[in-house]
């Protein structure tokens, strides 16, 4: 038994239906009681969707559990089948089903439906939303493509030459709930198309069960989520032979070593190398002058599994700050995170519990977090600046205008986001810096919240008592002259170590040298 | 008993569980803790009706049943246990823990009274436990508030002294503006339940007549009587109406004269009135479809059809109690259709062919709804914004001409040189 006050992901069946209200043409019986239900709100709140998600719920009730719960299921069944006509059928059922054991998706295939029909079993006790989205995706791949594995030769990536086509590729993860899916896949279609490639499925995210039947037209998978797709990419290589790529495209870095990695794959001579570093605003904005102060700013990385990786590699090598934490909340994508942290030289924080990662960021001290919309808020406790990187999503998650996360324009807006909240923190400091200018009044209000502001009410403090340490330590005229030229946002840091220093050292009186002295020792 | 024509439906529901009722229960007791003995389902669920976020550590949460706790149940115990030891350690302030029992929970058997009676013995004085279920396989939305207070009258000491006691949970402000017009009316020992602490819980006997706020408490009422107290028939106070006859009720249970009810509350009908116009206005003819989730709906349906005039298509509700409802049927306009239960897909079949100006419910429904044009209210809303009583008479039928409203400013070209 787990004590969880909020929870990064949801319940596997709520990956499932984020497969299946991505998707077109489907329909996902879920066996499940009324509650359940407050997963249509994701979809229809968050995302704003102006279609319901394509479940039906048993709503079976307590009463219903000592007469026959599997008719209610294969009522439902019926109804929805007549009612929908999806081309294929999902079944499956919430964690209270799980334990009463109807097995719909058996009683579904006793029915004489000439549709395909995906069983899914999700174990709701032990596995997250994300398995279930992979699982979900993978069990109706495989359900819809199993019979074309024998028929089929292993696919030859090179075989669109032989063809006289352009090479075809399938992208495949994107789904709805997904951190900006919907530009991504624009995005990298764009970047496809640019280099002679077409787009042959994108699934799930608009993509029917036929769809999926023609994923093995292309030559070669675009993976573009690990956590959704992996699983069926491994799946269609093991059985189609089909190569998928690696290499997530988020950063200039890595969407040069993407469009490297699918030319080698396809066999494509890649042109255009020269201009792919042009393409996007991100590598001349960090090397233009005034990006000189982002130089080792203190970041912490928070997120899916993904998202923090890429957004560790970025921070650390195209924009130069110090990674001073990175942590993820996809336990299956831990090993990767944890290599990834070890090049960096931190320790990996693997956990779904907030208030652990929380404590972890107070501990790190960063300048700027980059996590979920938790760790904004916890980040706005702390005075801290953040910007959302991950789900899992919030209604901010879905903006109105173009805004990927991948490939170039998926850089510009990183380059953006991650350096907008800094730059208020600059802002910030400016303003402490003038603020005893005229044209500054008095209560000026910080954007970060009123933690940076705990020191100035000690230097403005006419009480002497206040002047003082909790340790009884004596801050003289001089020590606290040099604490008011410390920068806002690191005085709190500067004044704890000082004290620090001084009980260390049995300095009973921090004067203007003491400062310099404790700055050194602890550098 | 006006001629109301009474439907039952059963298939597909959309509507939430009565787990979704801690977040304004943890908001009126801030001593108290809710503890989900669940799923990570349940746990979703009440961060995702909470509005997405928490802003701070809060006084709920899901002790997740993991594989190994079904294994045995033995283990389940033990395990519960554990929990609950980290929790109290690391919130010692809590004064009062609820265990919230779930679908999986029931399912399994989980019997959180044996653990609540072990833990109250081993806490004594220090925390109070008591525990109730909020599954959906047994309640809906609202209904978990029943099965809270239910719980807490065992706990509540016997008295005589003579008082009202109101039950249900209101906003604290509208709580303050009742109690200050009972003490005009000259009801001057009044108390509400759930108290505003969970350990300050009010004490009732035979002389305690119980007037209830919402109409979701069939259990709690139930046995509120066993315990003697007397139940004052009245219809809710939503809206003016609603409200007047709400106060009337209780003067006359305190013997005391309608002439100085009216008298008291005048002032506050007119202004109510001259602030009801402007949304009149907009509701006046407008028909109205509500689809069952929050048990307020037959209240409102009087309400908007009473005093604003709006013309009733179905009134759905997700379970029908016509005892405690009687009051509020007899005051609907004759031919009103009532269905309990829902299909939600057949339910939706008739909101199409009906072509309603506004239709009250679901957060899943809503936008869908809107993008097929047709106007919505969600039902969650009711039960976190302060509607009750006459004062806020106008806001309640604010909640319903937003949205008309909204439609017709964005539909209408105003600029005229633009």
């Amino acid at each position: 038994m787990e004590l969880t006050l909020w929870t990064y992901e949801g319940p596997p069946h709520v990956g499932a239906m984020r497969i299946a209200s991505s998707m077109k043409d489907i329909h996902y019986v879920l066996h499940a009681p009324q509650g359940d239900t407050y997963a249509d709100l994701l979809f229809t709140m968050i995302e704003r969707r102006g279609q319901r998600p394509p479940v039906t719920y048993t709503t079976f009730q307590a009463r219903d559990l000592g007469g026959d719960t599997a008719e209610l299921v294969k009522k439902n069944i019926k109804e929805a089948v007549e009612r929908f006509k999806p081309k294929t059928l999902l079944v499956g059922e919430s964690c209270t089903a799980e334990l009463i054991q109807d097995q719909p998706g058996a009683l579904a295939k006793g029915m004489g439906f000439d549709m395909p029909i995906v069983n899914l079993e999700l174990p709701a006790y032990s596995k997250k939303e994300n398995w279930g989205a992979s699982e979900t995706f993978y069990q109706l791949t495989r359900t819809l493509l199993k019979e074309k594995v024998s028929s089929s030769d292993k696919i030859n990536p090179l075989r669109w030459r032989e063809l006289g086509r352009r090479p075809k590729v399938n992208i495949l993860g994107p789904s709805l709930l997904g951190f900006r899916c919907r530009d991504d896949v624009i995005e990298i279609q764009r970047i496809l198309s640019e280099q002679g490639i077409d787009t042959n499925v994108v699934a799930p995210l608009g993509a029917s069960p036929d769809d999926i039947e023609r994923l093995i037209d292309a030559e070669i998978n675009i993976c573009l989520y690990q956590e959704i797709a992996e699983a069926s990419c491994e799946w269609l290589k093991r059985n189609f032979g089909m190569e998928y790529t690696n290499t997530i495209p988020i950063g200039i870095k890595n969407t040069i070593k993407f469009i490297n990695e699918v030319h080698e794959k396809l066999d494509l001579p890649l042109t255009n190398k020269e201009e792919l570093e042009n393409k996007s605003k991100l590598p001349w904005y960090s090397k233009s002058v005034d990006s000189n102060y982002l130089t080792g700013k203190r970041v912490f990385i928070f997120g899916d599994g993904t998202h923090a990786i890429a957004a560790a590699k970025i921070a650390k090598e195209e924009l130069g700050f110090e990674v001073v934490g990175l942590g993820t909340y996809s336990r299956e994508m831990a090993r990767q995170v944890r290599a990834t942290a070890k090049d960096l030289n931190v320790e990996a924080l693997i956990t779904n519990n907030y208030l652990e990662v929380e404590d972890a960021m107070k501990k790190a001290a960063p300048e700027l977090v980059l996590g979920t919309q938790m760790e904004r808020h916890s980040a706005k406790r702390l005075g801290i600046p953040c910007s959302v990187i991950s789900t899992p999503m919030h209604v901010q998650d879905v903006p109105a205008r173009y805004s990927p996360q991948m490939g170039w324009e998926g850089a510009n807006v990183i380059f953006d986001d991650w350096v907008h909240p800094l730059m208020m923190g600059l802002e910030e400091h400016l303003i402490d810096m003038f603020k005893h200018d005229f044209e500054f009044v008095d209560g000026h209000q910080s954007h970060l919240g009123h933690t940076a502001t705990n020191t100035n009410d000690f230097l403005n403090s006419e009480d002497k008592k206040e002047k003082n340490s909790k340790e009884g330590i004596i801050w003289t005229e001089s020590g606290r002259a040099e604490l008011t030229k410390v920068p806002f946002f690191v005085r709190g840091k500067v004044k704890t170590n000082t004290e620090k220093y001084a009980i260390l050292r049995g300095i009973p009186e921090i004067s203007d040298e003491t400062l310099y002295d404790a700055k050194a020792y602890f550098s | 008993m006006s001629k109301v024509e009474f439907d039952k439906e059963t298939g597909p529901r959309e509507v939430f569980c009565g787990l979704t009722s801690i977040v304004w229960l943890h908001r009126r007791m801030p001593d108290a803790f809710f503890l989900v003995v669940g799923s990570r389902t349940c746990a979703h669920l009440i961060q995702s009706a909470a509005g997405v976020m928490i802003f701070a550590e809060p006084r709920f949460g899901t002790a997740i049943l993991e594989e190994k706790d079904l294994a045995g149940l033995a283990d389940a115990h033990e395990e519960l246990d554990r929990v609950i030891n980290d929790l109290i350690a690391r919130r010692p302030e809590i004064k009062t823990l609820f265990l919230v029992g779930s679908c999986p929970s029931e399912v399994i058997k989980l019997d959180l009274a044996t653990v609540a009676e072990k833990l109250n013995k081993r806490f004594f004085g220090q925390v109070r436990f008591v525990n109730y279920s909020g599954s959906g396989i047994e309640t809906t939305f609202t209904q978990g508030e029943d099965g809270a207070l239910k719980a807490l009258i065992p706990l509540m000491e016997s008295s005589n002294d003579e008082k009202l006691l109101l039950v249900g949970t209101l906003a604290n402000n509208v709580e303050d503006r009742f109690k200050k017009i009972f003490k005009n009316l000259g009801i001057s020992n009044i108390e509400s339940f759930p108290p505003r602490q969970s350990t300050e819980l009010p004490k009732i006997g035979k002389n305690t007549k119980v007037l209830l706020t919402q109409p979701y408490l069939s259990d709690t009422i139930r046995d509120l009587k066993h315990r003697g107290c007397e139940i004052i028939s009245a219809p809710f106070p939503l809206g003016i109406e609603g409200s007047t006859k709400w106060f009337l009720a209780a003067a006359k249970a305190f013997k005391i004269s309608e002439l100085k009810v009216h008298e008291i509350i005048s002032p506050l009908i007119n202004r109510a009135k001259l602030a009801l116009d402007s949304h009149k206005e907009i509701l006046k003819g407008k028909r109205l479809f509500l689809l069952p989730e929050s048990q307020l709906e037959i209240s409102l349906a009087r309400f908007l059809h009473n005093e604003c005039e709006m013309d009733l298509i179905e009134v759905g509700t997700p379970y029908l109690n016509k005892d405690l409802m009687k009051e509020e049927i007899n005051l609907l306009p004759d031919n009103t259709k009532i269905v309990e239960g829902q299909h939600v897909e057949k339910q939706l079949d008739r909101v199409r062919e009906s072509n309603p100006d506004l239709v009250v419910c679901g957060m899943g429904l809503a936008n869908p709804l809107e993008a097929e044009g047709i106007s919505t209210k969600w039902s969650i809303e009711m039960v976190f914004s302060p509607i009750h009583g006459i004062d806020q008479a106008a806001d309640l039928a604010g909640l319903f001409s937003k949205p008309l409203k909204r439609n017709q400013i964005l539909t209408s070209k105003t600029l005229v040189t633009n």
